[in-house]
């Protein structure tokens, strides 16, 4: 993985300073309210319903045993004692006081960690797939793109003030598992007919209150270009956006508005007339972030172990976990694991101080010392050797960390919702702990099969509920909370936005109507076919009658 | 009375605002104010003609103009409204080499951004000079060393510098 070179580790030595200085700024009347906002915004600083909050960049969600280690020291310093993994690949901790955010930031930034645009009007963390260098359908490994944005999008003098945050994500295999076409800006790598490296370009995609796919901007832009290109759609968005309303200051209402073309000559437009003149060999810093990309020294192993068949064999739940969590890795004797951060009843993404102790030994022990957060707010272990798979297991289970259920309908997303969120209008981490409990039977889970659920507190759709197969809003209707329920949603290469069912239901109601839609699904799913599927070919109506059958 | 400071410090401002270009007596460095009507003064030399832009120009409409201003001031309605940074870029990209001046409620920690988006000086309201007086934009622009982005450091930019020995044919 990226370890920062002096250039790197200085810049966050010296952002953190500066963001000292700010607070202390704050505090003598120097900076107004208002403008400390975005100042604190950009160091991943919100005010919450109770106390700040503190989101920590995990950029592309890759970290290592050293730096989870020290997420648990920080929560337990600081905070209560625990953190939650966010569908942005990154950690909040939920009841920091101000005065000791600096610190905090010091605590990062000893283990090359920071919290830098992981809020505000700004380009936020890049996120990418939790498998990459992992996965087999992979070109090549999308961090190293990633890594080279991070570092491009950085206190970039230009657009750190944008008219609203700005989120890319790129994505190197054939399946998608970064969602790109729901991001403002979504990469895949690419190669030419020729074999030269490079990139599709979508633009305005986005969840929020007006959800949209992303659109095909370049069908291929040379590598050498991504820098340039990049920085040519984000002038044309920070000229042309819109700012006289916050709700349509992304830039997919800006392409929505002007269309595709349009906003593509533009670009274009703006792109040609660049001064590149001092511009970087991008293919020689590629390279130089590559070579820290690399693939590990693999230790030998067996790909069929005979330990671990006979421990397949006596422990059924094991097996269950191991066919559950599994991912196929492309070195042999190898799988990647998800530890899932759902347990039965829990809320998705909360880890205790003591289960991030816990899951830095697991990686140190047996994977290669890395760890990846995924959006769907679970943890990966990249590199396990199968071998190892019996004692990995036996570690995680002793702290809660061993449910059997990726993919699964207890493995729920949610945002934080009323019990954290300002801006929240319902309850979400209750909703999911209900619905979590109705479904805990893991025989249920595994007959019912692969189905996402996602959950979001408002409208702003943090818990993505537009691509969830099941998506579950929360409203406020006169007081009382109402919960919007669509069908259908799905975040990768088939991207589609779900669709709704009907009028709310209350919160007593909520699993009930998944019980529901399940069982409709059950019963019209034809052999293999995955809930999307059924929905795709059968479509809404079976699903609203027996919804709404008594209610009319 | 506004303030006015570059790199250097706070400056003396050589410049006066006039509304239109009746008001331009002999020897004023005059600043004008944008209309879709514009057009330099005759008889006025360049380093004498500034031009006061708003953020959501066209920037195709003052192109034409460009060699003849000496300064291009460019209004900043509220330091959240950041269109004024790529309209410093863009201006710049079109090849203007005056004097590029930032106008508005702007904040000390926006400082480097500004020059780094090839403005010179920056103009703010008397009132924001009380809360955060020159040492505070002084030390804003010493707060980061270096960014990273090519073309916005002078050719100092972090990945500039780690590839400027490889870069030498
Ligand atoms: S979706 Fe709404 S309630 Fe949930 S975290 Fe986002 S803003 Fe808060």
């Amino acid at each position: 993985m990226y370890h920062y070179d002096d250039f790197d580790a200085q810049l966050v030595r010296e952002r953190v300073a500066q963001f000292r200085d700010q607070v202390a700024r704050r505090l003598d009347g120097s900076l107004t309210e208002e403008e400390f906002k975005p100042l604190r915004l950009m160091n991943g600083l919100y005010l919450q319903l109770h106390a700040y909050m503190l989101r920590v960049a995990i950029p592309y969600g890759t970290l290592n045993s050293r730096q989870m280690r020290q997420l648990a020291m920080i929560s337990e310093r600081w905070d209560r004692g625990y953190g939650h993994f966010t569908t942005r690949q990154n950690i909040q901790f939920n009841w920091p006081r101000l005065a000791d955010v600096p610190d905090m930031l010091d605590a990062l930034a000893e283990v090359e960690m920071h919290a830098i645009q992981s809020s505000g009007n700004c380009i936020r963390n890049v996120t990418s797939d939790p498998f990459a260098g992992v996965a087999a359908d992979e070109i090549e490994d999308p961090r190293i793109t990633a890594e080279l944005l991070r570092q491009w999008s950085t206190l970039h003098p230009e657009f750190t003030f944008l008219g609203r945050k700005f989120k890319i994500a790129v994505s190197a295999a054939r399946q998608d598992r970064a969602a790109i076409r729901v991001h403002d800006i979504g990469l895949e790598v690419r190669r030419d007919a020729a074999g030269n490296p490079g990139y599709r370009v979508l633009v305005g995609g986005g969840q929020g209150r007006t959800p949209m796919i992303a659109k095909e901007l370049r069908a291929f832009l040379p590598r050498a270009d991504l820098l340039a290109y990049l920085e040519a759609v984000l002038r044309v968005y920070n000229l042309m956006g819109r700012r006289d309303n916050k709700f349509k200051a992304r830039i997919k209402i800006l392409v929505h508005e002007l269309g595709i073309e349009r906003f593509g000559e533009m670009v274009e437009s703006e792109f040609e007339a660049l001064d590149r003149s001092e511009e970087v060999p991008v293919a020689a810093e590629f390279a130089r972030i590559a070579r820290h990309f690399a693939p590990p020294d693999y230790p030998p192993a067996e790909d069929e172990p005979e330990a671990l068949d006979r421990a397949l064999a006596a422990h059924s739940d094991f097996a269950d976990w191991v066919a559950r969590n599994g991912f196929a890795h492309r070195e042999p004797g190898y799988l990647a694991v998800t530890v899932s951060l759902k347990p039965i009843g829990g809320a998705p993404g909360d880890v205790t101080a003591e289960q991030m102790r816990v899951l830095a030994e697991a990686a140190e022990r047996f994977s290669l010392g890395e760890l990846r957060v995924t959006h769907e707010q679970n943890i990966v272990l990249p590199h396990v050797r199968k071998s190892d798979l019996f004692a990995l297991w036996h570690l995680l289970r002793g702290h809660g960390l061993d449910t059997a259920n990726r993919g699964l309908i207890t493995d729920i997303i949610a945002c934080p919702g009323l019990d954290y969120c300002a801006l929240a209008t319902a309850r979400s981490i209750p909703v999911a702990q209900a619905i979590s409990e109705r479904f805990a039977d893991p025989a249920r889970q595994r007959e019912i099969g692969s189905l996402s659920i996602k959950i979001s507190g408002c409208i702003n759709a943090c818990g993505h509920h537009h691509v969830g197969a099941i998506g579950i809003l929360g409203l406020d209707r006169a007081g009382v909370e109402s919960y919007q329920i669509t069908l259908g949603g799905d975040p990768a290469n088939e991207a589609s936005l779900g669709e709704r069912t009907g009028p709310g239901f209350p919160f007593e109601q909520v699993p009930e109507v998944v019980e529901q839609i399940v069982d409709t699904y059950l019963a019209l799913r034809m052999p293999g076919e995955g809930f999307l599927q059924t929905y795709r070919r059968v479509g809404m109506t079976p699903f609203r009658e027996a919804l709404y059958a008594g209610a009319a | 009375m506004p303030v006015l400071r570059d790199a250097s410090g706070v400056i003396a401002d050589s410049w006066i605002r006039v509304d239109h270009a009746g008001e331009i007596a002999d020897g004023m460095k005059v600043i004008l104010p944008w209309s879709e009507d514009f057009a330099p003064p005759a008889g006025l030399p360049s380093f004498m003609l500034g031009l006061h832009l708003p953020n959501d120009i066209e920037t195709a409409k003052v192109a034409p103009h460009l060699a003849r201003l000496g300064l291009i001031s460019v209004d900043f309605p509220s330091f959240a409204d950041g269109r004024g940074f790529s309209l410093g870029r863009r201006l710049r990209n079109l090849g203007f080499r005056g004097r590029l001046r930032a106008c508005g409620p702007v904040i000390a920690d926006q400082f480097a951004y500004l020059l780094a988006c090839g403005y010179d000086e920056v103009e703010t309201p008397e009132s924001l000079d009380r809360r955060q007086p020159q040492p505070q934009w002084e030390r804003a622009l010493r707060a980061i060393s270096r960014g990273y982005q090519p073309g916005y450091a002078g050719g100092r930019s972090v990945m500039q510098l780690r590839h400027q020995y490889g870069m030498e044919p």
